[in-house]
């Protein structure tokens, strides 16, 4: 990345022009995509006459948070935002420890049958039994309305699987066999030895994961139907898709002062923010090239 | 797997041998198992969860060729040959759903494709570090961001009351200002500025990977023999993408037909169904709310298997022209 400047030198005018033109075209386009969050920011804060007239803004001429107060004072959005932050914990927690335990043995090039089992985990990267086999699935297990189904179907990313073997085999062998030469019994030397030099690994694989479980809107939409066990990305459709019924979604009785458009401005701030406050470490994690395999998730 | 674990098991492949001079594959198999049984045992919880939740569908799949009754099971249904694939050739709804998938196919090859690859070499291009980080920093966030926070986002900015984008289209095309979103004029082209504004930043990653790879001596010996910028973009930079790219063609293809159910279903709506109707989300309708499991399963497995077909052809396709396939 040093090369632009050190090896790299253009001084033709064309040259030059290209290079502002460059700039103001990169810039554009980091500006086209922020701005649509700056200004559902600026609009959780507006007033609900603000909202209709000014049709972009990014600073509320009047500061309100009318919209914020009523949402926090229904049952329906705090259940909801309880609920997935619960089945985010849990399921982070699942999925890595899954995660983990099947990517260590696949990671022995000795294991005698790793071959087979390893075909097995790649063949469904490129095939899956598809949406109405695996919702055939989750019914006969009983899961349907239950959390664990949020959970349990996407337990294991087989992408992210392959990445955290790749990780371990890179791990030096010399080690381990120093730790299993004192007593150490295989499950001894992962505990032990691997996972304390695997943290950077699992803080990565457990922010996608969190990321994923609290992004998701296809395992609700497939296997919830009780409202009272809706994440915050139902509760965010529900509340923003076109003719929603807001009052009636949130259980509440019709008021004059019930801010319509502001509570949807709201409900994406909060449903939204908890990923920006970890895109930092997920940027640092990326960048780093971690995940370059799993780029077409 | 439990019985592995008993101590007294260990003798008992002690003296197989002696009864076979040669321990026979199933014995050695055992001793396998006994010895790295640790190892065995991490591996089961993950096996049972490729058996129920990866494997369990795909022989649920089978149901695409019977007539799914849930008390009989997936083997008690009786068998009924092709049946729902010919009422998918021949039913009404094929033409619209084909063809509303393979023109945001086109459009997704025409215009979200080649999109990261432009940004990356633009991003290449830039000589100051802090503007690069910065730019990236910035673009790659909406990847992260749900389908369902996008399509919000979308229908505010679309919205026919106070929607800022909703005002540039009517300053553009006139008229009165409109409920844009629900219309199936527009479905395809909101489908595609939500593509782009969503994956476009985290597509250049793997560009600006590849990038990062090209030798810098040949930017060196380029200059020496006097090429310029553009000459040396040409001649090297281009080149240094160009395996990349092939992957990512590769794997864009054997997904040509996913087309984003979350994405689809969030932004259909009773007024643009004849240009949002696609396989994915027709899937859910028959399937989940129709509760026909085996026509629903027939249409999943069409798409799994063309997209199969698509990803291997495409593959192939690479290693003809001289490139290096994935596979």
């Amino acid at each position: 990345m040093e090369r632009s400047g050190t090896v790299r030198h253009y001084d033709s005018f064309g040259s030059r022009v290209f290079d502002i033109l460059n700039v103001v075209v990169l810039l554009s386009l980091a500006a086209i995509t922020v701005l649509p969050l700056l200004y559902v920011l600026a609009g959780s804060f507006a007033t609900e006459a603000e909202i209709d007239t000014r049709p972009f803004f990014l600073w509320p001429q009047k500061f309100a948070t009318e919209a914020y107060d009523y949402i926090f004072a229904t049952d329906t959005f705090l259940r909801a935002l309880l609920t997935t932050v619960g089945v985010t914990l849990v399921g982070t927690a699942v999925q890595v420890a899954l995660t983990l335990t099947m990517a260590y043995p696949l990671a022995k090039r000795y294991l005698p049958g790793r071959a087979l089992f390893l075909n097995l985990v790649i063949f469904t990267l490129v095939f899956s039994g598809g949406m109405i086999p695996t919702y055939l699935v989750v019914r006969n297990l009983g899961l349907l309305d239950s959390y664990w189904a949020l959970i349990l179907p996407l337990a294991i990313n087989p992408f992210y699987l392959m990445i955290v073997k790749s990780f371990f085999q890179e791990l030096p062998e010399a080690l381990e066999e120093a730790a299993r030469i004192d007593g150490c019994t295989e499950l001894g030397v992962f505990w032990r030895i691997v996972l304390p030099l695997s943290k950077p690994v699992i803080a990565t694989f457990s922010l996608f994961y969190a990321v994923g479980i609290w992004n998701d809107y296809m395992s609700p939409l497939l296997y919830i139907n009780d409202s009272h066990k809706w994440t915050l990305q139902v509760l965010v459709r529900q509340l923003t898709a076109p003719n929603a019924d807001a009052e009636n979604v949130l259980n509440q009785l019709s008021s004059p002062t019930f801010p319509q458009q502001g509570l949807k401005f709201a409900v994406i701030v909060i449903a939204t923010l908890p990923i920006l406050l970890v895109y930092p470490f997920l940027q640092k994690h990326f960048a780093k090239g971690v995940l370059i395999g799993s780029v077409k998730e | 797997m439990a019985t592995d674990l008993v101590p007294g098991a260990v003798p008992d492949t002690h003296r197989q041998p002696a009864e076979h001079p040669t321990p026979g594959k199933a014995a050695r198999r055992f001793a396998a198992v006994l010895r790295y049984r640790w190892l065995y045992l991490m591996l089961l919880p993950g096996l049972v969860y490729f058996a129920l939740f990866r494997y369990w569908p795909m022989y649920g799949l089978s149901i695409a060729f019977k007539d799914y009754v849930p008390f009989l099971g997936y083997a008690g249904s009786p068998w009924v040959g092709l049946k729902h694939f010919e009422e998918l050739f021949t039913g009404p709804d094929f033409a619209r759903l084909m063809v509303n998938t393979l023109i945001l196919a086109l459009l997704t090859v025409l215009f979200v494709f080649p999109a990261p690859i432009v940004v990356a070499l633009l991003l290449n291009e830039l000589r100051k570090r802090l503007v690069k980080q910065s730019v990236q920093a910035l673009i790659y966030i909406p990847h992260f961001l749900s389908w369902t926070i996008v399509a919000s986002l979308t229908y505010l900015l679309f919205s026919a009351d106070f929607g800022v984008l909703a005002g540039f289209i009517h300053d553009l095309v006139g008229g009165r200002q409109s409920d844009y979103v629900a219309q199936a004029a527009w479905f395809r082209p909101i489908i595609v500025l939500q593509l782009l504004w969503k994956q476009t930043g985290w597509g250049t990653i793997i560009y600006l990977a590849a990038l990062a790879t090209v030798d810098i001596q040949l930017y060196e010996a380029a200059r020496v023999d006097g090429a310029g910028r553009w000459r040396q973009f040409w001649h090297i930079t281009l080149p240094g993408i160009r395996p990349a790219i092939v992957v990512m063609a590769i794997l864009t293809s054997g997904h040509l037909l996913d087309t984003g159910f979350e994405q689809i279903w969030l932004m259909t709506t009773s007024l643009n169904r004849s240009t949002a109707d696609v396989f994915d989300t027709y899937v859910y309708y028959i399937g989940i709310t129709q509760g026909a499991f085996s026509y629903s399963t027939a249409v999943g497995l069409f798409k799994g298997v063309v997209g199969l077909v698509l990803i291997f052809g495409s593959n192939w396709l690479a290693k003809r022209l001289g490139q290096r396939g994935l596979f």
